[in-house]
């Protein structure tokens, strides 16, 4: 699927990246924990987290993750934005908690990919 | 060594926020160099762990980084409290990190023997009251 079949199917909003929304993401991993994020996951395309500071900016960009979706509701500070914009990232906002939006991107095909 | 390219990192200890820009400007010139994404992924990841360790546990630092053609070095030395069992800090989950610390995403237990995972030789030097350096080091093939 595409990071707009993502934002579509979270009901969320763009905070950046719009014009990146046809990147084709394979796998997404859920934490809070940046440290789990960096110790298990393993070619994913897709963060999903409720931790909106510029470490989950940072731990993306480490493990080259393109699309970081915030979920229930948070929203990041514009200078944690703006970290993402410079690095060409798609964040979302999402009013899904996280059991419900990894749930839904299951259904629709997009898997836990490698650990 | 005579092709060896060194890059020194001076890490803040009173901004978790800046935590991690060592990492990320090395990641961005092994790219420019054209090493391979998957040993730039782990150099990246590896640095970025000691990188936050150094600033939760220790007061910042000094990042070392050599890169010669057939490894990358990450030489991560504080003059911090020490660790004073190194193998309780190697196993999985063990982690002496505030709650403050587990709130900003970190302090799992899992910084040590992630670092050790990515990496193809790490080497702990600890002394208490006296720091710590961390030698890691990762073959370019």
């Amino acid at each position: 699927m595409t990071a707009r079949d993502v934002k579509e199917i979270l009901d969320a909003e763009v905070l950046t990246g719009e014009e990146l929304l046809d990147t084709e993401v394979k796998s997404a991993c859920g934490s809070d924990m940046m440290s789990e994020v960096l110790a298990f996951s393993k070619d994913h395309s897709v963060l999903l987290t409720g931790l909106c500071n510029q470490q989950s900016i940072r731990t993306a960009e480490m493990m080259d993750i393109k699309v970081i979706v915030y979920i229930r509701g948070k929203v990041p500070q514009e200078e944690v934005v703006e970290m993402a914009r410079e690095r060409e990232m798609i964040i979302m906002t999402t009013g899904h908690r996280m059991f419900s939006s990894c749930g839904l991107l299951y259904q629709a095909g997009l898997k836990s990919g490698p650990y | 060594m005579d092709n060896a390219i060194v890059f020194e990192y001076n890490v803040d200890s009173d901004d978790f926020t800046r935590a991690g820009e060592a990492s990320s400007d090395i990641k961005k010139k092994l790219k420019e160099m054209g090493v391979s994404p998957e040993i730039v992924r782990k150099v990246a990841i590896a640095m970025y762990e000691g990188e936050i360790n150094m600033v939760i546990h220790a007061n910042g630092g000094k990042i070392t980084v050599e890169i010669t053609p057939k490894e990358i070095e990450m030489k991560l030395a504080d003059v911090g409290p020490g660790i004073p069992d190194v193998d309780k800090a190697m196993q999985a989950g063990w982690s002496t990190a505030p709650e403050e610390v587990r709130n900003l995403g970190f302090g799992a237990g899992m910084g040590l023997p992630n670092m050790k995972k990515n990496t193809d030789d790490m080497k702990i030097d600890t002394e208490i009251g006296k720091g710590t350096t961390i030698t890691m080091m990762v073959k370019m093939g």
